[in-house]
């Protein structure tokens, strides 16, 4: 049934329309509502047989996760940032041990600086623990995508992790449709682990693995990373029949027919793309959009022929890596490497600074008139770096980076973003490298 | 496509303006989409929310820069927000106030062609809910001002959020709001 609802609420909605037997989880922003509701949901019964676990901390979320996972119980948890960082160990022990963990990553910007709002920094720390990740562009498909999620993992008894973007998806209230029970029950069999920790039938899971085996062992884990290319856009069909709506897969290209440039893109900015598409469109300019809903395993030909004869690339990367450039970028080149294809990275939106409408449409332009560089930050404040760049080489001690552009921006730093006088905008250099 | 801003402080409620006004805009068969601006929540801080509302789909998922009606629960907000930032040329600002809204002038500078309409609402809300939140009755001035939604859509979002009795009270508080703006621009509920 359509409601008007928090993005949060939704997701535990379900959450719960899976029938987890465990939910284990430590709060932190801004992922903190979807397991507060879902406390409430066992604390009333309104989900069991399930137990809450209200754990010390995120390692031992995330021990817990694996835990339950692996005496057969379906589970799941939430977490964001340092968070997901905190208990990184344990997420890469749930990668590489195979057990078909759900969790909710509420991205958000990784510390330090600290910053609770959103990018997907988070995300890409951990993108090469064995986990599959999907990203979400609206409370919609974040919804539908945690119903595929649990099947997914179940079927090839992987993790998954459904990224969606923290406060803009989380916090937002906008129309859902959260699958029904019945719906949900049709799709997502009982829970039938493919390795069980059992008294009566003892076994170890987690043994030492030396040289001899690493490899083979990785190279399996690698395949069934793999076998979720084919199985996601399956899955997803089937869903989106169910449901009756279409349940994104690996990619989603929007109006990329004649594009003489696309825009590339994970998560929630793909609203805002796809109006500034159509904006430019209209103008006259051929801009289309792709995005990335799959981000691992990477859908390399899927992009690939998605992409086309598109002639110029631009990937709009949430998070970086710094001293190179954009995580997305660097997946989006290899998967057109030998085309021929200039794939530009901007790096956008770092700690919930909003990329709007009009910053995208003037990149697009300048990567129509073919002066965007390689590698670009969006809406940077170029003034605040270079008093920042020439404090640094004025005297010793020079004091903490991040204090010191605080300075320099002066009184708009203390707003929240978005809000009046917070510069979303360019101030001088409209993108600048 | 209506743009709304809601000002205020931590603990006044206007995430939850936000919030109810798209829910009655939803229940009224329309598209809508409320988001907050946190900054780390406490009591007394600036706090931002948005809500849009359309006939179609919303995808943008960027702050409400270019409002077509901003909503100010303190306008003592007004030393440390540019409150009226990116306001439409002919765009309306409802100001939670006991004074009337014409002495508003001396304390923001409204920019000509711009509606300025006040509400007691702390006053209302005193009187009918028995707290000082101010954001129920700046729901019903809202539906008085812009008639993007109903004073009825309005009282029964608030009653499915907080039950018959506090919702009740609030509902009362909203017709309170409507009634003080209505009585400026002649809406009729």
């Amino acid at each position: 049934m359509l409601q008007q609802v928090e993005g949060s609420q939704a997701v535990a909605e379900a959450v719960a329309a899976c029938r987890p037997r465990v939910v284990c989880a430590y709060p932190i922003t801004p992922q903190t509502h979807i397991v507060e509701a879902l406390g409430r949901m066992v604390r009333s019964g309104a989900l069991a047989p399930c137990r809450f676990l209200n754990v010390e901390s995120e390692f031992a979320a995330m021990s817990v996760a694996i835990g339950a996972s692996a005496t057969g119980a379906r589970v799941y948890t939430a977490t964001a940032s340092q968070g997901l960082l905190f208990m990184a160990e344990a997420v890469y022990n749930a990668g590489g041990l195979g057990l078909p963990v759900v969790m909710t990553l509420a991205d958000r910007a990784v510390g330090a600086p600290i910053n609770i709002w959103n990018d997907h920094s988070d995300a890409m720390a951990v993108r090469d623990a064995g986990w599959v990740q999907l990203f979400a562009s609206s409370n919609q498909e974040a919804v539908d995508q945690h119903v595929l999620a649990f099947r997914l993992a179940e079927e090839l008894s992987v993790p998954v992790m459904v990224c969606m973007d923290g406060f803009v998806l989380t916090h937002a209230t906008e129309a859902v449709s959260v699958p029904d029970p019945s719906d949900v029950d049709a799709f997502l069999p009982p829970f039938r682990p493919r390795q069980v920790l059992d008294p009566a039938d003892p076994m170890s899971i987690g043994a030492m693995v030396g040289p001899e085996a690493f490899t083979e062992v990785r190279y399996l884990a690698h395949l069934r990373m793999l076998a979720a290319l084919d199985r996601v856009p399956a899955l997803a069909a089937e869903l989106g029949e169910r449901v009756g709506r279409p349940v994104p897969a690996l990619v989603a290209p929007y109006r990329l027919q004649g594009a003489d440039v696309a825009l590339v893109a994970m998560g929630s900015v793909l609203g805002t793309i796809a109006d500034a598409v159509d904006a430019l469109r209209d103008a006259g300019h051929r801009v289309g959009a792709l995005g990335v809903t799959t981000f691992r395993p990477f859908p390399a030909a899927a992009v690939r022929d998605a992409l086309g004869a598109v002639p110029s690339v631009v990937v709009v990367d949430r998070a970086f890596s710094p001293g190179f450039g954009g995580v997305l970028a660097t997946d989006v080149a290899m998967a057109l490497a030998g085309a021929d294809v200039p794939v530009a990275s901007v790096v956008a939106g770092l700690g919930g600074r909003p990329v709007t409408e009009a910053s995208l449409r003037r990149l697009a332009e300048r990567a129509l008139d073919g002066s965007l560089e390689a590698l670009s930050f969006l809406d940077l404040d170029r003034p605040a770096v270079e008093a920042a760049l020439a404090a640094d080489g004025s005297a010793r001690p020079t004091g903490p980076t991040a204090e010191s552009v605080l300075r320099h921006r002066g009184a708009r730093s203390r707003r929240p973003p978005g809000s009046p006088g917070t510069p979303a905008g360019p101030t001088s250099t409209e993108v600048a490298s | 496509m209506l743009q709304v801003r809601f000002h205020g402080r931590g603990g006044q409620g206007v995430v939850t303006a936000a919030e109810l006004l798209s829910v009655a805009a939803f229940e009224e068969g329309r598209v809508a989409q409320a988001i907050p601006s946190f900054g780390s929540e406490r009591m007394g801080a600036p706090v931002v929310a948005f809500c849009r509302i359309a006939d179609g789909p919303i995808r943008t998922r960027e702050p409400v820069t270019a409002p077509d009606v901003v909503v100010v629960a303190d306008v003592t907000l007004v030393h440390h927000v540019d409150l009226l930032d990116g306001l439409a040329p002919e765009g309306a600002v409802l100001v939670n106030t006991s004074a009337p809204a014409d002495s508003l002038h001396a304390v923001l500078p409204f920019p000509d062609g711009v509606r300025v309409h006040g509400v007691p609402a702390t006053e209302l809300a005193r009187t009918h809910v028995g707290r000082p939140v101010p954001n129920a009755a700046l729901l019903g001035g809202l539906c008085a001002l812009t008639g993007a939604v109903s004073l009825e859509s309005v009282a029964s979002a608030l009653v499915r959020r907080f039950g018959p009795v506090v919702g009740g009270a609030n509902a009362l508080a909203a017709r309170g709001g409507f009634e003080a703006v209505a009585a400026s621009t002649g809406a009729a509920a």
